[in-house]
């Protein structure tokens, strides 16, 4: 049959190569075709919620929790309205998750307060005795890295065209004004709804607890 | 197969990469059990602080197994199937030589690098990407190099005729190539901003549904040309070899070849099932991953096959029973997969511990089944001395058995389980259970998978110690073994 190709490497590589680029070529191009629409009213991450997104990686909050909710009744009942393409138009990187072992969460700002996150992250099973998630306690005392955020901010701006403000800009100057007049008052708002002094005092001293940002992420799930 | 007695390997990257494989096998599951105890015991969450949590440590499992274990277990035998089906030995390019070296230690600086990297909590958080962009990089270089030596191997072959492992481990290269190039196109932050915050830090270049699609046509890819493709490679060498029987029908094998290349690649929206990706991908992706049964089981009835009137060896030689239960787990998965891909199917399957089950009945009972066979088979050849002990052998193999078979039907009845209650509706419509009913049902099987894993890890070390002790106290060997391998 094909006992030529078996004897030219070179041929035999390129055969290789086509016939596994052909299914990417028809079927994963043409929705690049389309590019991401945002749906109606979708507001990109405040710097605060992608320093928020961050803590979700970094502690990997992916292994066990969606982000997808699916068009079954059974879904809908329990999580909200099914999820939407356009909803997800400013993640980068997505963050649908494969596994629940936990509940999916893309419409937990719906049914959860911050004082509720805030027991929950600090001691799951005070809220939900059969928990099975972990405590994260560090998540109180490590500060969120805003810097990062604020960067990550910039960049998808300028490379991707992202509807932020004339505010946000490159270089130290535009990021301490920002942390001084948007990411700060909005921290300490989270914060004092979280009902807990230590955090409060973290975020007037000028540093935010990686938590009051994780929840500032949370509550813009919705 | 001729004997290749006139020509003098080079086997001095094998054994490092067959070392390699043992450490990162011991650690990768080791973390195994550790985290699917803590789902059946939470209070072991907190033995190493903020480091030992299930979600920091669950990443550090998929890539210490995947990118250590396997990607040595491929290297490792590359090294020694390519120089010996090709008839040409890397002692003589002392180039080619180097650069195995050379890959060999960045490797080691890359793998160094993962651990620390994802252990603090740095990811990219794409599953099996989760590598920031300094060792995406990295993990180019390396790549390149492998597909240098490969093809300057090739170069200077003597046997004209590429065997059958060759094709798969070509396939293998361009495939993760091509893949992983597009998946990790991503955006450096540092470079836009001014030079602000984390110097690693990246944004992914797609978004949302579109980084999704991107990211599971390379996942699927990844279970394809790193779970698959290559172990196939091996399976084609090491059975046939250690049975002394010829590849069964050639037809059938080229058949499968092509067929896995053309088909595998089309099916990846099958992890995207009644997401927001566009329906006609997802019926693609569904139709494909059913008709991808049939090169699958090709391979695997071809190896099956060659044992053809010689089955007696199945019962004297632990390394055939390896390898043919390794097939015959390669053709559960391969049926069980598609049967998942099925959209109703799936609406139950997805997200629940069917899926980890299905993982784990092909990568414990294929992929580390047959690597672990294949360094076997190489130990007498390149320490030139008999295997230390075949009983070690057969009891690992039914202990391991049996951890796999704890650890599958588990997590089946875990999946299937929870994929109901989720659904559950009484008389007038309402759901039935809240969230936390279909967590705590879940503490038996997630006990029974830690045991399974417990027993599959004890026979890890059993192997690892056999190896040991072949490497440095076997019975010297005066002639190369043919075929069978020679243990005590
Ligand atoms: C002692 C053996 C092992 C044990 C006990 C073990 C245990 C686990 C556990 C508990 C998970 C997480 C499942 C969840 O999130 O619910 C997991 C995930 C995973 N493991 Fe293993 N594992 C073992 C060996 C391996 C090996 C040898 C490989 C590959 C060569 C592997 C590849 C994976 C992959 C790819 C996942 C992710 C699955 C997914 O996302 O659905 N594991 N493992
Ligand atoms: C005919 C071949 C196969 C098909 C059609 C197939 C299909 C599937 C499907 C439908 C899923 C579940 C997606 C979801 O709902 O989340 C899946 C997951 C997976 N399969 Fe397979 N499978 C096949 C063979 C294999 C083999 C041989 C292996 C490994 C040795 C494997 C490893 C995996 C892994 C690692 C995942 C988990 C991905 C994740 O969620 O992290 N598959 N496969």
């Amino acid at each position: 049959m094909f006992h030529w190709l078996e004897k030219n490497p070179f041929f035999f590589a390129v055969g290789v190569f086509v016939v596994i680029a052909y299914a990417g070529v028809i079927e994963i191009l043409p929705n690049f075709a389309e590019k991401a629409r945002p749906v109606k009213g979708l507001k990109p991450y405040t710097v605060l919620q992608l320093a928020g997104k961050e803590v979700y990686k970094k502690d990997n909050c992916i292994a066990c929790h969606s982000q997808l909710i699916r068009p079954f009744k059974s879904e809908t009942d329990r999580y909200g309205h099914y999820s939407l393409s356009g909803e997800y138009a400013y993640d980068r990187p997505f963050l649908w998750g494969s596994k629940r072992t936990g509940p999916d969460l893309h419409r937990v700002g719906n049914y959860r307060t911050p004082d509720w996150h805030a027991n929950h992250m600090w001691n799951p099973k005070s809220v939900v005795p059969d928990s099975i998630m972990p405590a994260y306690k560090h998540q109180f005392t490590n500060v969120a890295d805003l810097e990062t955020a604020y960067a990550e901010a910039v960049t998808v701006k300028k490379v991707f065209g992202t509807p932020y403000g004339p505010d946000i800009a490159p270089g130290k100057a535009a990021y301490e004004k920002e942390l001084k007049t948007k990411i700060l008052p909005e921290a300490l708002k989270i914060a004092k709804r979280m009902k807990r002094d230590d955090l409060v005092k973290m975020v007037e001293a000028g540093k935010v607890p990686e938590v009051v940002a994780l929840v500032a992420y949370l509550e813009k799930l919705k | 197969m001729q004997s290749n007695a006139t020509l003098e390997y080079d086997y001095s990257i094998v054994k490092l990469y067959m070392w390699t494989a043992v450490i990162f096998g011991i650690v990768g599951m080791t973390i195994g059990v550790l985290i699917a105890s803590q789902l059946a015991f939470p209070s072991l969450n907190y033995l190493l602080g903020e480091y030992g949590t299930f979600s920091r440590l669950r990443p550090l499992h998929t890539n210490v197994v995947i990118y250590g274990f396997t990607v040595s277990g491929i290297f490792a035998t590359f090294y020694y199937v390519g120089q010996r089906v090709l008839k040409v030995s890397l002692a003589e390019s002392k180039f080619l030589q180097a650069l195995t070296k050379l890959q060999f230690g960045l490797y080691l600086i890359a793998a160094t690098g993962l651990v620390i990297s994802l252990g603090m909590g740095i990811t990219a958080s794409k599953e099996y990407a989760q590598m920031e962009w300094p060792l995406d990089a990295l993990i180019v270089v390396i790549w390149v190099i492998w597909g240098i030596v490969m093809f300057g191997l090739i170069g200077l072959r003597r046997e004209k005729t590429l065997y059958i492992s060759m094709w798969y481990y070509i396939a293998t290269f361009l495939g993760v190539a091509m893949l992983y190039l597009f998946n990790n196109a991503e955006v450096p932050t540092i470079f836009f901003s001014g030079g602000l915050g984390a110097w690693y830090h990246s944004v992914s270049m797609y978004a949302g549904t579109n980084d999704a699609l991107v990211q599971w046509w390379w996942g699927h890819n990844a279970v394809a040309f790193v779970f698959t493709v290559p172990i196939i490679a091996m399976i084609y060498y090491y059975l046939p070899k250690e049975s002394g029987q010829a590849v069964y029908s050639y037809k059938l094998s080229l058949l499968s070849f092509w067929g896995l290349m053309f088909i595998y690649l089309w099916a990846g929206s099958h992890h995207l099932l009644w997401s927001t990706v566009p329906d006609w991908m997802q019926t693609m992706g569904s139709v494909f991953s059913v008709v991808l049964i049939l090169p699958s089981w090709g391979s695997a009835i071809n190896m099956l096959l060659t044992m053809k009137g010689e089955w007696n060896q199945l019962t004297e030689n632990p390394l055939i029973k390896f390898m043919v239960l390794a097939s015959t787990f390669y053709m559960l998965s391969t049926l069980e997969g598609p049967i998942q891909a099925v959209k109703s199917v799936n609406a139950i399957a997805h997200f629940t511990d069917w899926i980890p089950g299905h993982v784990h009945d092909g990568v414990l009972g294929w992929v580390a089944f047959m690597i672990m066979s294949g360094i076997m088979h190489m130990s007498p050849r390149v320490f030139k001395r008999e295997i230390y002990s075949k009983s070690l052998l057969e009891s690992q193999f039914w202990i391991q058995t049996i951890g796999v078979v704890l650890y599958f039907t588990s997590m089946w009845i875990a999946g299937i389980t929870q994929g109901m209650m989720w659904r559950a509706v009484d008389e007038y419509g309402n759901l039935v259970y809240s969230f936390i009913d279909t967590v705590s049902v879940l503490h038996p099987y997630y006990t029974i998978r830690a045991v399974g894993g417990l027993l599959y890890l004890t026979g890890v070390f059993m192997f690892a110690f056999n190896v040991f002790k072949t490497a440095t106290a076997g019975r010297r060997l005066e002639q190369e073994p043919r075929y069978r391998s020679p243990m005590a």
